[in-house]
């Protein structure tokens, strides 16, 4: 191991012959694993999106016959075009599925980690690329996995993302509790592993590595904020893993640590002892930290670029720090909340309520920071900024309901409702995904040497945030008039009869959310062969990446690696001939570095 | 790296970059992370452990009534004593691994070689041994016991003739409830006709109480078993590359350095599956 990290040293002088192998397949450069990710993690989230549009449809116009969803889920399972009950529940199971772990775990980290780490803390490359490499293999079997589990007899899982026993535990509860269920927990074993990897060699690579100069407190917010995500992922990651295998036991082996006396159709099986709330406490005690080892590489990438596109420091760079390392300390103490419901004594529930609430004070540092960076400020509304912007805005609108959602007498009014589904897209998965458009299209650059469409841009923005809003936003609606999620029909209920409208509304919206994507990918792939050649510092950043070439070489920096002088959000700094100073820039007799 | 006086350093020097700022290669740090990730594993599984003893507190089987067996001894109950001497092993296969570490600081061949054996001896040693209480307990007893229908079994001590326990002469069945009291004639007639005998344990029964203490048993110490499993081949693997002088060539024994941090972290973890599962 060691040979590895004195040739990871002088990786800049050698040339050696590269086969395509060695290069685009089991690379072990970091910034071709950084884009085997993207690729990867888009192609998942394609999958994810097309599932959702068919449930969409399918709760839009329940019971209605549609050509597209006989297309694409055959004559099985959408007979005439009308979904069966149990491919409902799969879709929305692998849809969850996906969307958190594979693209806004796996592709937002893993892309994002691995192209800026090396770069922003000038270094040569990750400590270890051999294991880098293996993170990412491991993501693409486990990815197969997943996809392949969509093709078995019995259908795919379907016991929902959280995959609560005892649906995941008796594979005769229902179809999908079969090879289905089995496939996903390989997948998701695979995908813990490849995620713990690729941790360890994040948190060391930043500890280690940094070039000189690169103190801690002279850190970009992007690698800060990937750096407790890592550490999240390290301390939460394990405990799903415990919480599978034991699964894995129930499932196959005839033991009963999460089922209790059980009858499947008048019949009781032979199990004793055990308890499905288990299993909820060890899920969301890595489903809790889960969510911000999705959103807090998603704060950081957008503190980045909302620094670099106000042209202003940005404000409050300690405090930025101070509530990621809040947020991250009180993720681990709040997976209560998922489970008020359970039969939790109210004591205990109120103060996991305390706890959650409390988290609304690092979340709103941030946001305010946010504000304060952006007031007159001198904004470059580029398409990566308008994303940024989109960000905080879903930040602020999902945030708010997650207070409602915290409160424990008010959950239980709008629990397992689309209230629910609504705070949680907007919150994670709406905030995440327009963070990682803002990131892709502020490192494309970067990435592929290229600029991408800044007109397609923005037209992709605008035509996301309004349909993403179109589809989360009646949902609260919905959910406080006590309509329930996860359900494959309401149309049993005439009470809710008055809402179908307002899903059609939304299916409209998701429909159009997911045909902007198109535009996306138009332009990731055009520009990828065809855009304008990309210059030296596009964005004018003063981070060390935009100091690299932009023909990508081994080591990236030819000759010896940068020294840092000082922090790296000197925009606008008073005396200085242009508005920003990169952070290789010696301070002057006299500058302060640092925000004053 | 390892070499470098640390001491003359400020804080604000260690962590400037271009140093690590522990003073200690990337390969050791990333074995400390995932020794925590690890622990965090076995936390999961002690959590569960303890929530179901907490939820199942009443009908929770007593360690000391079903540990009490030692090889070559029969005919006298030694509760918990050859777990302590398994334990006492791997405490000793510690020592040993950490005077290998000393010798590779000599870089004294020889010696790593002789402390790394010994340790590959410990551990296939507390295997061996983990393998002898897995059957014992996998067995059961020798006249097996009722299934109460509480949660609870009642120990089947005798089946005929006479039986003393406790300075009374019993005749017959003499069946021993959870709480260590001696089941009237009236139950015991009631269990003969009426009772599943079940005879040792394994993931769906357990003759000693409830099936998830089985279940946990397996599992937990199973999951540890594995480790230690992986930790002796690991040793052994190292302990072939001693021999083959690869490390006298690098300069540096770093390596045993690392896989003894493992070594010792199985060892601390079997320290709290010991205390949480068999003491308290």
């Amino acid at each position: 191991m060691s040979s590895t990290a004195h040739a990871a040293d002088h990786h800049a002088d050698d040339h050696h012959h590269e086969t395509f192998i060695s290069k685009y397949v089991f690379s072990q450069d970091h910034k071709m694993i950084a884009k085997q990710f993207l690729v990867t993690g888009m192609f998942m989230a394609t999958i994810g999106m097309l599932m959702s549009t068919l449930f969409r449809i399918q709760i839009a116009w329940p019971g209605e016959g549609f050509a597209i969803v006989n297309f694409f889920l055959g004559d099985k399972w959408a007979p005439e075009g009308i979904m069966d009950p149990n491919m409902y529940l799969a879709l929305g199971t692998i849809h969850g599925t996906i969307m958190v772990f594979f693209l806004l775990t796996a592709g937002l980290s893993g892309t994002f980690a691995n192209l800026l780490i090396p770069y922003q803390i000038g270094a040569r490359d990750m400590a270890s690329g051999f294991m880098n490499m293996l993170s990412y293999w491991l993501f693409a079997l486990s990815s197969v996995i997943m996809i392949a589990s969509l093709f078995v007899e019995t259908g795919p899982a379907s016991a929902g993302w959280t995959v609560y026993p005892p649906l995941s535990a008796l594979p005769q509860a229902m179809p999908g509790s079969g090879l289905g269920m089995t496939l996903w927990l390989v997948s998701m074993t695979l995908f813990i592993a490849s995620s713990m990897i690729g941790g360890l060699n994040y948190i060391v690579t930043i500890v280690n590595l940094r070039t000189k100069g690169m103190s801690m407190t002279r850190l970009p917010l992007s690698i800060w904020a990937l750096l407790v995500t890592a550490i999240l992922g390290l301390l939460s990651f394990p405990v799903l893993l415990s919480a599978c295998l034991l699964l894995l036991f129930d499932r196959s082996f005839g033991t009963s640590f999460y089922l209790s006396d059980i009858f499947i159709a008048g019949e009781a099986l032979d199990y004793n002892g055990g308890s499905p709330i288990l299993f909820e406490h060890l899920f969301w005690f890595l489903g809790h930290p889960e969510v911000y080892i999705i959103l807090l590489p998603a704060l950081g990438l957008t503190s980045e670029i909302i620094a670099t596109n106000s042209r202003k420091p940005i404000f409050g760079y300690k405090a930025m720090i101070g509530s990621i390392l809040a947020i991250a300390f009180l993720s681990f103490i709040v997976w209560g909340h998922h489970m008020f419901l359970t039969g939790m004594d109210p004591f205990l529930g109120s103060v996991f309520t305390f706890t959650t609430l409390l988290i609304a004070i690092p979340s709103a540092v941030k946001v305010f920071n946010y504000l304060t960076t952006l007031y007159k400020a001198n904004i470059q509304f580029t398409p990566a900024m308008m994303f940024s912007l989109g960000m905080v805005s879903t930040f602020i609108s999902g945030g708010l309901t997650g207070i409602i959602l915290a409160d424990a007498a008010l959950d239980i009014t709008v629990h397992d409702t689309y209230f629910v589904v609504a705070h949680f897209h907007i919150v994670m998965g709406f905030s995440a995904v327009n963070a990682m458009f803002a990131g892709v299209y502020h490192w494309f650059p970067k990435m592929y040497g290229r600029m991408m469409n800044q007109k397609l841009g923005i037209i992709h923005f605008w035509a996301t945030l309004v349909s993403g809003y179109g589809v989360f936003f009646p949902m609260h609606f919905l959910g406080l008039a006590g309509v329930p999620r996860r359900y494959y029909t309401n149309s049993e209920f005439p009470l809710f009869d008055t809402f179908i409208d307002m899903n059609v509304l939304m299916t409209v919206f998701a429909i159009l959310a997911a045909l902007a994507q198109f535009i996306f990918f138009f332009n990731f792939f055009y520009s990828m062969k065809r855009g304008p050649k990309a210059p030296q510092n596009p964005w004018r950043s003063n981070t060390l990446e935009w100091t690299t070439p932009v023909e990508h070489i081994h080591g990236n920096w030819p000759g010896d690696l940068p020294v840092v002088h000082r922090w790296p959000y000197d925009y606008s700094k008073p005396g200085k001939a242009e508005d920003f100073v990169p952070q290789i820039v010696p301070l002057e007799d006299g500058e302060v570095d640092g925000e004053h | 790296m390892a070499g470098e006086a640390t001491k003359q350093l400020t804080t604000k020097e260690l962590w400037a970059g271009k140093r690590s700022p522990f003073s200690i290669s990337y390969g050791k740090m990333m074995m400390w992370f995932f020794l925590i990730s690890d622990a965090l594993t076995f936390t999961g599984f002690l959590s569960a452990l303890a929530f179901m003893r907490v939820y199942f507190a009443d009908v929770w089987p007593i360690t000391e009534n079903i540990f009490y067996h030692f090889p070559l001894v029969h005919h006298t109950e030694l509760p918990l004593l050859y777990v302590a001497f398994m334990t006492f092993i791997l405490i000793i296969s510690s020592v040993t691994m950490v005077l290998a570490v000393e010798a590779g600081h000599r870089m004294d061949k020889n010696g790593v070689t002789k402390w790394l054996f010994l340790t590959v001896i410990g551990g296939a040693v507390f295997l061996g041994s983990q393998a002898w209480e897995w059957s014992t307990f996998i067995e059961g007893s020798h006249h097996g016991a009722y299934d109460m229908g509480d949660g609870t079994m009642g120990r089947i001590l005798n089946v005929e003739g006479a039986f003393e326990y406790d300075g009374t002469t019993y005749e017959g069945t003499v069946v021993q409830l959870r709480n260590g009291e001696i089941a009237s004639p009236e139950l015991t007639a009631d269990l003969k006709s009426n009772a599943r005998i079940v005879h040792g344990a394994n993931l769906v029964e357990n003759e000693y109480g409830l099936p998830l203490y089985a279940d946990f048993f397996f599992f937990i110490t199973g999951f540890h078993g594995t480790h230690v499993l992986s930790g002796v081949i690991i040793n052994f693997l190292i302990l072939l590359r001693v021999r083959k002088g690869e490390f006298e060539k690098t300069g540096h024994y770093e390596m045993v350095e690392k896989v003894g941090l493992y070594w010792h972290f199985i060892d601390l973890v079997w320290v709290f599956v010991f205390t949480f599962f068999y003491l308290v």
